[in-house]
């Protein structure tokens, strides 16, 4: 617990806009501890990862930010608010995309809003336009199985982006396609983080990655789940998106994670 | 592709009929007629209606029992899949149903229910059900879980959930099941009349067995066995027009 605060001490802005906040978190699944009394705190209008090795729960912790997972104490405060489960103000990209596969990428697109009840022509509208700005124009009606990895990936962002949520979560959402598309997506996602007023959570074990697309990279340690460092680059993000991996920083950082990862990795 | 389809599926026909007419032919007993008696028959029992007749005996177990047996069986079955408890209560009936040497039971419906149609749609349903309760259940409970927090992240409410997402999720397993249990149900049906009264097709088939007229038993049963093909064919229509896309495999396979 110390060892957060002082990570926070040291690099939490005290000025800073804060989204989403997690206090306290504990979860157990029986009696395995998944996270316990976690803290961390996500700047508005960031990217923040989270980093760890697999067992560290940081997909537990994403879930419990969504809702879908009640921790077993603490809280998650939105906007100021605490939740107690899934809200309109956050929305979820999932690792294995989770598409509805008797559904066209329009249906699947609008499927957020037609949850909501939005009607019918408004909300494929709605999608037609996200649809477009991930880059999938002309595939409306095509199924999700006609798609490859890389483009299922971009209709379950597209979903997330349509229903205006202002905290965007992502569950290792490129771990499942291929690495030339996985770098085109952290590029756009770079670009959605600059354009898109939102939030984004972003879970990962690509420390690459992590340390390309992040404002701020929470490193999760586990047994028990803490969050053991928190890194915020600060040169390289300016520089544009092509020169990043030659940056000394990136490189660096890169270097620092990997050196306080390597023994949590059997 | 479907020209090619279809024509493999007339090349098995051809091979199985021209099969039936050799056989009938050698002949391999003299209780086998072939084809083209057996198909002469039943063109004569078509053109004097005995046929039709018959199918309005039969069909009347048969419907009612299906029909009983997919409502009950998918709303058992959801509800099975949906609620561990309930698992408890009713799967073991269910398995129990299915491995039940059926024939064995028939006096026990006949003691209880009489000789009427109420006994042939039991023993319709007791064929037919436990497989659609069954394949509606684990299809239930084999929605992909991701799928589920998919639509809960999204908000959607309880109702949507089953409706937008499981019930569709389960659709390929719950139709196969659907098309297990009509088939069973086709054989239930027949079972009734043989083993109970003989009225209708059954009636056809145990009167023409009785009287040594071969060709038509055969023209019967073959034409049950058409009826139950072409209602299969029918309902997997009805399932690639309700849920377009499943036939086109899964996403996260």
């Amino acid at each position: 617990m110390s060892q957060t605060r002082q990570a926070f001490d040291d690099a939490q802005p005290s000025d800073q806009d804060i989204a989403v906040s997690v206090r306290g978190v504990s979860k157990n699944y029986g009696a395995v501890e998944a996270l316990k009394n976690m803290s961390l705190e996500f700047p508005r209008g960031q990217l923040t990862s989270l980093l760890g090795p697999s067992g560290c729960g940081k997909t537990t912790l994403l879930k419990i930010i969504a809702g879908l997972l009640k921790p077993d104490s603490g809280e998650i405060i939105v906007n100021g608010k605490a939740v107690s489960g899934p809200g309109p103000n956050r929305a979820f990209v999932f690792q294995d995309f989770a598409l509805l596969p008797w559904a066209s990428v329009l249906r699947n697109v609008a499927f957020g809003l037609e949850l909501r009840g939005v009607p019918r022509s408004e909300r494929e509208a709605k999608a037609e336009k996200y649809i477009r700005d991930v880059g999938l124009a002309g595939f409306e009606r095509a199924f999700p199985h006609e798609l490859s990895g890389g483009m299922r990936q971009r209709v379950g962002l597209a979903r997330a982006l349509s229903v205006d949520s202002k905290v965007l979560l992502l569950d290792e959402p490129f771990s499942a396609v291929d690495e030339q598309t996985r770098r085109k997506f952290q590029e756009d996602l770079l670009a959605l983080v600059e354009n898109e007023n939102k939030t984004f959570i972003f879970v990962t074990h690509s420390i690459e990655e992590a340390v390309y697309v992040s404002d701020q990279i929470a490193i999760l340690l586990p047994r028990p789940s803490r969050v053991s460092e928190i890194i915020r680059p600060t040169s390289f993000r300016t520089k544009g998106v092509g020169n990043i991996r030659r940056d000394p920083e990136y490189l660096d950082i890169v270097d620092e994670i990997w050196a306080s990862l390597r023994n949590y990795v059997e | 592709m479907i020209h090619r389809s279809l024509l493999l599926k007339i090349l098995s026909a051809a091979v199985v009929f021209g099969a039936w007419e050799i056989a009938g032919r050698i002949p391999v007993s003299y209780a086998f007629p072939t084809f083209l008696e057996s198909m002469d028959s039943l063109l004569r029992m078509t053109l004097d209606g005995s046929i039709f007749h018959a199918y309005a005996e039969t069909l009347k177990p048969l419907i009612v029992g299906v029909a009983i047996s997919t409502v009950l069986g998918i709303g058992l079955g959801l509800w099975i899949g949906l609620s561990e408890k309930f698992e408890w209560l009713f799967s073991p009936i269910f398995i129990v149903m299915q491995a039940a040497p059926l024939a064995a039971l028939i006096p026990l419906l006949v003691m209880a229910y009489g000789i009427g149609l109420t006994s042939k749609v039991f023993v319709v349903c007791i064929m037919a059900m436990p497989v659609i309760v069954l394949n509606t259940s684990s299809a239930v409970r084999n929605t992909p879980e991701s799928l589920k927090e998919m639509g809960r992240s999204f908000l959607a409410k309880d109702r949507d959930v089953l409706l937008k997402i499981i019930i569709p999720a389960a659709s390929p397993v719950i139709f196969s099941g659907l098309r297990l249990g009509v088939s069973a149900g086709f054989i239930g049906a027949i079972l009734s009349e043989l083993k109970i009264t003989p009225t209708g097709v059954g009636d056809i088939i145990s009167y023409s067995r009785s009287i040594a007229d071969y060709p038509s038993m055969y023209a019967a049963i073959f034409s049950i066995i058409l009826l139950a093909v072409l209602f299969l064919n029918l309902l997997e229509k009805i399932e690639n027009i309700l849920f377009e896309g499943n036939d086109r495999g899964y996403v996260t396979d």
